[in-house]
């Protein structure tokens, strides 16, 4: 393992040279999408030059199929889980999709129940909201308190299905505690599936310490390509569950007027897939890895969460729950938050203003939209200081 | 690049921070409300038409600063003049802040000049004319 100091990881990230308005870059929007080191670029370079995996014979078609099943087991290791158990997706969305349509139209009906959090995503809420609606299931929202903790005491867990949650909200910046919550689903005779977009920049994740049935996650909120994710499926679990997307390679026989079904992670992999973004995914993993992310980086990134935090506090700044990870979502007094986007922009700080497609959990605060500054590996104090700064300049235009 | 603080001239922020005709109309004979879902921004328009006139105008407005103060602008222009001349006027500033015409004509909306530059922001001051317009029934 090669650690390295943030010095030495920054030019490993080409996007950081850029220069934003004559100012060097503050790139404070990783929660949005991390930026990418240039061994991701290289690997997905290098795997545009191959075949079609799974079909030909060739060298290169072995090549790229070897590159998907090295992948899947680098996902595995990653999260704890068995290779058998990793299906690639285009992305957290489609992997929650994918639990939603093929779990929900062959366990779901009228009278059950499925649990979510006020602050979830809307990529998992909608489809809850649209399988439940053609089920004629409900579903049950677990209110968030002021800190941005999803207070799952105040739901009852009876006729549960499935519990969907966020294990780190992409607004509060708040953990889930998801092991908890695992154990009350089971109880309840409930799966638990996990929204990890958030977690997996923050956080080691170990499935199996979880308890969880489903685990998702995207590619591009770790250093690695968009269009590309997983959903980790328990072993027992993915058995009972029917494919969702019908195509090639994911067929055992086919006839004209019917068809039976792979085993596994190729049930629900139809389609040629996505070599580059998978072999992209492989070297964010290996990045991760080489730079000790979760450990050596997590000082550099406590140091950026505290001053981030304090930036906006003496910015007059309101800040959005208590944050635990580095996501730190806020609004200002007397300034929208797409102007305060706008302006930093202007003084080189990339940042998100909006709802963070998390509307339910603004209204929560009273609110239609907030800023959001989030920290990567490569985050250090100069950028801190330069969001600071653009703070104050804001007062320039709204006194 | 521009410079984004070219948007944020000096009578933007005065009717964004001191807005004019803001608030409910209850006397309103026309009304509508125009969203974008992209941002989430929100501005309803009211008129009062009378004899052909619009005698009266007001606006509410949740977003940024260029959607209110375009809002502010529009219900200031609008008072006192047709519904014709104020399609005519949102038609013109339509034009102008995709860089197609000149402002010459446009008074003190000439000031939006600044969004010509940012795309992702054009949307911001055209909502309230789409607002007015919808209101006047053009959908």
């Amino acid at each position: 393992m090669t650690v390295t100091d943030l010095a030495t990881r920054r030019p490993d990230f080409p996007a950081l040279a850029t220069r934003v308005h004559g100012k060097r870059l503050a790139y404070l929007d990783t929660a949005a999408t991390a930026l990418r080191p240039q061994t991701v670029i290289d690997a997905m370079v290098r795997a545009a030059q191959l075949g079609a995996p799974n079909r030909s014979v060739h060298v290169l078609a072995e090549e790229a199929t070897a590159a998907i099943e090295s992948a899947r087991d680098d996902v595995a290791e990653f999260l704890g889980g068995r290779p058998d158990e990793v299906i690639f997706t285009s992305g957290t969305t489609a992997s929650i999709n994918l639990v939603a349509h093929a779990w929900g139209h062959a366990h779901l009906g009228p009278g059950d129940v499925v649990i979510a959090s006020e602050l979830e995503h809307h990529s998992n809420l909608v489809p809850w909201q649209m399988i439940c609606a053609e089920r004629g299931a409900e579903l049950r929202i677990a209110p968030v308190d002021d800190a941005g903790r999803i207070q799952f005491d105040r739901v009852s867990f009876e006729h549960a299905k499935l519990v969907a949650v966020a294990h780190v909200s992409n607004v509060t910046g708040t953990i889930a505690p998801i092991a908890e919550l695992a154990r009350r689903a089971r109880a309840a005779g409930a799966l638990l599936l996990v929204d990890g977009a958030q977690a997996v920049a923050h956080l080691p994740v170990d499935v199996a310490a979880l308890g969880c049935d489903f685990y998702a996650f995207s590619a591009h909120k770790l250093y690695g390509p968009t269009g590309t994710g997983v959903l980790w499926a328990r072993g027992s679990v993915l058995a009972t569950l029917p494919p969702w997307q019908g195509g090639g390679g994911m067929i055992r026989s086919v006839a004209a007027t019917s068809s039976t079904y792979l085993d596994g992670p190729a049930r629900f992999e139809a389609g040629t897939p996505n070599v580059i973004g998978i072999a992209g995914l492989a070297a964010a993993l290996a990045y991760t890895r080489s730079v000790d992310l979760y450990g050596h980086t997590a000082a550099d990134e406590a140091r950026a969460h505290a001053g981030l935090v304090a930036a906006v506090r003496a910015a007059g700044g309101r800040i959005f729950g208590e944050p635990e990870v580095a996501v730190v979502a806020f609004d200002l007094p007397r300034i929208h938050p797409h102007d305060v986007a706008t302006l930093a922009d202007a003084e080189g700080v990339a940042l998100r203003s909006g709802h963070h497609c998390a509307a339910p959990l603004h209204a929560r605060y009273g609110a239609a939209a907030s800023s959001r500054v989030s920290v990567g590996c490569y985050t250090g104090a100069d950028d801190v200081a330069q969001f600071a700064a653009a703070l104050a300049k804001l007062r320039e235009v709204f006194p | 690049m521009s410079d984004p603080r070219a948007l944020y001239h000096e009578t933007i922020v005065d009717h964004d921070r001191n807005p004019r005709h803001e608030g409910p109309l209850p006397a309103a004979t026309h009304a509508a409300t125009a969203d974008n879902p992209l941002c989430g921004d929100v501005v309803t328009i009211r008129f009062v038409l009378d004899n052909g006139l619009i005698a009266d105008a007001a606006f509410e407005a949740r977003g940024c600063a260029l959607s209110r103060a375009a809002a502010s602008m529009l219900t200031e222009r609008a008072i006192g003049t047709t519904p014709d001349a104020l399609r005519e006027l949102a038609s013109t500033f339509d034009q102008f802040v995709q860089g197609d015409v000149s402002g010459a004509s446009l008074g003190e909306l000439a000031v939006f000049e600044g969004v010509r530059a940012f795309k992702s922001r054009r949307a911001c001051a055209r909502l309230p004319f789409h607002a007015a317009l919808a209101a006047l029934g053009d959908g």
